[in-house]
């Protein structure tokens, strides 16, 4: 039995163990026939040119994990950014660790998609939320909707600033010999509010782990929202991280993406700008080997004048690795004054290595100044010598080069604190010990 | 330019489609529909040998088993492939000694479309391989050209004559299963255009040919073939205007071109076919497969000047396969009214320190989408390759589209690739500054689109420059708000 297969019969299982009388069974129960229509995408379709999903269709998941696992704190300590005073929402297998998690309902709700979806007080939000950006013909999409039931769900109401950032972090304990996630979160930041958060996914062993997650976040009113995913997972592990968000006028939305680890790794990226003046932000760095494939695929779309986009990727690839971004800027014609910048820039270290490129304009208003560059190229040589030629050995010279290319992205991260902890994972990456901080 | 305000005025006031007259010519034309039985006729009027019949034969059957494709991104109506007549010729065909004795008719168009071909012979030194309906009517310079060795006839004309180098040459580069309309062209091409420069020969004056669509309902479908031995330089002009036509006219050509080592082969393109009216009705078709080959050393360039058409669908590519091969490519895309254009380029780097430039110019007014869609692959051999793109659009009024797809595919690490791409308007400012020197918005404009344009207008020879110049004023009459 295919993997298709398997899942639209799990769903009636799955059907038992939720509440089937809300509307909410009705979203799911549709999203699962939407799935069955759409199925997985392939190499035919052109937002999938690059990339295949078949090495990780074949493997048998288990899609429902067994009873929760307890985990001790201190096994898991390194992969929370611990130094960091946040509220934390940390998953195993797919399920809420209580005593691992901190969450809060004081100002505003930092909790669980589940309580979310079954509470009544919670149902006006769920109902003008839920599902409401995730595109309806992505097969992915619908298949987590289908199975939607656990998650991060972050309710920030008008005119707060959440006092410190939060942790969203899923764990796999990898007691299966294969396991299948799908986590599905919702962020909503009230009119002048402000939140920061950092997503995480991390197996704990080599057995593979397939993810499809998917996020919606919506930005109201001069929100200001900075999320930031980091991605280095075992080489066994794969995720398709589906993130959307909707911004109202006057909002501020940024994504960092640091990609590192993964076997496969897709990350579906789309905003959607329903205001003036609004800013976007997306920004990543890849550094990746062996025979790791990372795929950013991106979209910006403007409808309203006056706002403003921004994206910025970088990429270094080793030995075998593929690197794929595919970035789209769509411009209606309502959106005269947009400004819109992307650009891509990748560094391939080996001849085995691999880098696909699609910048995309589509631009239906005049008054607009956008752009995009791509460069594919390798380290400078001249600049190499140099650092050489002042007793710095080649491994570390050239780590120092990389460093500055992936340093714009890194600049803008707000939590110093994460900045450190990036930085040290490019250095782990890297092998190298520059004996400073950047 | 000794071409003031008025004159404009005057010539934008009655500008439809200048080319847009009908030559009455008889026609010998075969019954409408496409089957083997077309096909071979089509080969036995040509009085084609049995290897091109079935050359013809194999590709009909390839493309009777293939689908049109739709991923362009351009909306048209499919076109009838089996309303389509797909032979006419103008059936007098004596020999002609000299202009007087050419049929005064077809004199008379030749008239209109500006090319009075003894006029050309005198003062271009150019030697016009005019394609009218799909048989060549008339050759000159042929004499010249035969001193050096250099072939140039139409192609139906080399498969008489030179077989062993059509047979050579003929679907190399683009195999006779490319794509649909590679395929569809394979099998019922009625003429076109031949060319071999031997080894060490630099052409002496640029080759041209002009193409006619006339035939009503007629379908063209063109094949030119280029060949430049080692050590060769040949320079190709190609230019098109269509009578005007309510129904849409297909227009499928292909063309092959190939380098060998150190030759190099410029190919310059002004395409002016009927773009349909203001309504977006009628227009003619073009989907065209160029593309062209580099041994080592070699280099082809390409330039174009796309202005009409109401569908264009386009991507006169580069192979470098030797080592140290250059191609490029420049390119002005203008789109007005209803027009609809996909158009680009692709690089493929096979050899080493391949080299490729893209410039490409998106202009697009009125209610018309303009698409660039490039391909750059640089492949695992491919050591030390490079490539420069860059494609600026420009949109006037917030009707129409302007669209980048680049594919951007690396797997070489000693590969750089750089690939830039802006859209943007032009600016009030430039246009005050113009206003403010005496100079109207609609000049204004005129001059800004040439300065615009210049990287790609500077490219082509001489008389195709200014030719093109004015294809972008005409092209763009109206669409400054």
């Amino acid at each position: 039995m295919d993997l298709k297969e398997k899942l639209i019969s799990s769903y009636f299982a799955f059907e038992e163990q939720v509440d089937t009388d809300s509307e909410i069974h009705d979203i799911r129960s549709e999203a699962i026939k939407n799935f069955e229509t759409a199925g997985f995408p392939s190499r035919k379709d052109e937002e999938w040119k690059y990339t295949s999903l078949k090495s990780l269709l074949k493997e048998d998941y288990s899609i429902f994990p067994k009873k929760e696992e307890a985990l001790d704190y201190k096994d898991v300590k390194q992969y929370l950014a611990h130094d960091i005073d946040s509220y934390n929402i940390v998953f195993i297998d797919g399920i809420y660790s209580s005593h691992l998690s901190q969450t809060t309902h004081d100002k505003f709700d930092a909790c669980l998609m589940s309580s979310a979806l079954s509470k009544p007080k919670y149902k006006a939000i769920i109902d003008n939320y839920f599902n409401k950006i995730a595109p309806k013909g992505s097969g992915l999409n619908n298949l987590n909707t289908a199975f939607s039931r656990e998650g991060a769900f972050i309710n920030i109401p008008k005119n707060v600033a959440a006092d410190k950032p939060i942790q969203i972090i899923n764990l796999s304990t990898g007691n299966e010999s294969a396991l299948m996630l799908q986590p599905r979160n919702l962020v909503i930041v009230g009119e002048n509010s402000q939140v920061q958060i950092i997503e995480r996914h991390q197996s704990l062993n080599d057995n593979p782990v397939f993810t499809n997650s998917v996020t919606e976040i919506f930005a109201e009113k001069r929100a200001i929202v900075d999320y930031y995913k980091i991605q280095n997972d075992r080489k066994t592990a794969s995720l398709i991280d589906n993130t959307f968000v909707e911004q109202h006028q006057e909002s501020f939305c940024s994504v960092h993406t640091f990609a590192f680890g993964g076997k496969l790794v897709r990350n579906n990226l789309e905003f959607y700008q329903k205001g003036e003046r609004i800013d976007s932000t997306m920004k990543g760095v890849t550094i990746i080997e062996g025979k790791q494939h990372i795929d950013h695929n991106t979209l910006v779309h403007h409808i309203e004048p006056n706002c403003e986009s921004h994206q910025d990727y970088k990429g270094i690839f080793d030995e075998k690795s593929t690197g794929v971004f595919n970035g789209k800027v769509y411009v209606e014609k309502e959106a005269q004054k947009t400004n819109a910048f992307q650009s891509n820039n990748n560094i391939l270290l080996t001849d085995q290595a691999t880098c696909n490129s699609k910048p995309q304009l589509e631009i239906f208003a005049d008054d607009v100044a956008c752009s995009h560059g791509c460069t594919i190229g390798q380290l400078d040589k001249d600049a190499l010598f140099y650092l050489k030629s002042r007793g710095i050995p080649e491994k570390e010279a050239k780590a120092l080069l990389m460093y500055a290319f992936a340093n714009d992205v890194l600049e803008s991260v707000k939590i110093p604190e994460l900045k450190k902890r990036v930085n040290k994972m490019i250095a782990e990456k890297l092998n190298v010990n520059l004996g400073f901080d950047l | 330019m000794a071409y003031t305000e008025d004159d404009l005025k005057k010539e934008l006031e009655t500008k439809e489609y200048e080319y847009g007259f009908y030559t009455d010519i008889e026609s010998d034309t075969l019954p409408v529909g496409l089957n083997e039985d077309i096909v071979r006729a089509i080969s036995k009027k040509k009085n084609e040998p049995e290897w091109m019949t079935e050359w013809r034969l194999e590709a009909f059957r390839v493309w009777s088993e293939m689908e049109e494709p739709d991923w362009a991104n351009v909306n048209y109506p499919k076109p009838d492939f089996q309303n389509i007549s797909y032979y006419s010729a103008p059936n007098k065909k004596p020999k002609y000694d000299s202009l007087d004795e050419v049929d005064p008719e077809l004199l008379d168009t030749f008239k209109k479309l500006g090319i009075s071909l003894d006029e050309q012979k005198k003062l271009a030194g150019v030697a016009v391989d005019v394609v009218m309906d799909s048989v060549s009517v008339t050759t000159t310079f042929k004499k010249t050209l035969a001193e050096k060795g250099i072939i140039f006839c139409s192609i139906s004309e080399a498969i008489q004559e030179h077989p062993e180098l059509v047979k050579k040459y003929l679907g190399t580069v683009v195999p006779k299963t490319d794509n649909f309309y590679a395929a569809l062209n394979s099998a019922v091409f009625s003429d076109g255009s031949f060319c071999y420069i031997p080894k060490g020969v630099k052409c002496p004056m640029e080759l041209s040919t002009y193409f006619r669509i006339n035939q009503a309902g007629t379908g063209q479908f063109e094949r030119t073939l280029v060949v430049a031995d080692k050590e060769s330089y040949v320079s190709y002009l190609e230019g098109c205007t269509a009578p005007m036509r309510d129904e849409n006219q297909l227009h499928a050509a292909v063309v092959e071109l190939i380098a060998l080592d150190d030759a190099e082969i410029k190919y310059s393109t002004v395409q002016n076919w009927f773009p349909g009216n203001k309504d977006g009705k009628g227009g003619v078709f073009n989907f065209v497969t160029k593309r062209g080959l580099c041994e080592e050393n070699a280099k082809i360039s390409w330039t174009q000047v796309e202005t009409g058409s109401a569908v264009t669908w386009k991507y006169p590519s580069c192979i470098l396969k030797g080592n140290n091969s250059i191609g490029e490519f420049y390119s002005i895309a203008v789109t007005n009214n209803y027009q609809q254009a996909d158009t680009g380029t692709k690089m493929i780097h096979l050899g080493k320190n391949t080299r490729s430039t893209i410039i490409s110019k998106g202009i697009s007014a009125g209610k018309s989408q303009n698409s660039y869609r490039g391909l750059v692959q640089i492949n695992k051999r491919a050591e030390n390759a490079r490539n420069f793109s860059q494609c600026d659009s420009l949109l006037m009024g917030n009707k129409c589209g302007a669209h980048t797809f680049p594919y951007i595919e690396v797997n070489n690490q000693s590969g750089q690739v750089e690939h830039e791409a802006t859209t943007s308007k032009i600016g009030e400012d430039q246009i005050f500054y113009c206003n403010q020197r005496g100079i109207d918005t609609e000049r204004a404009i005129a001059l800004i689109v040439n300065g615009f344009s210049k990287e790609v207008l500077n490219k082509l020879p001489m008389e195709f420059a200014v030719e093109a110049q004015k294809l972008l004023e005409i092209s763009l009459e109206g669409s400054v708000g």
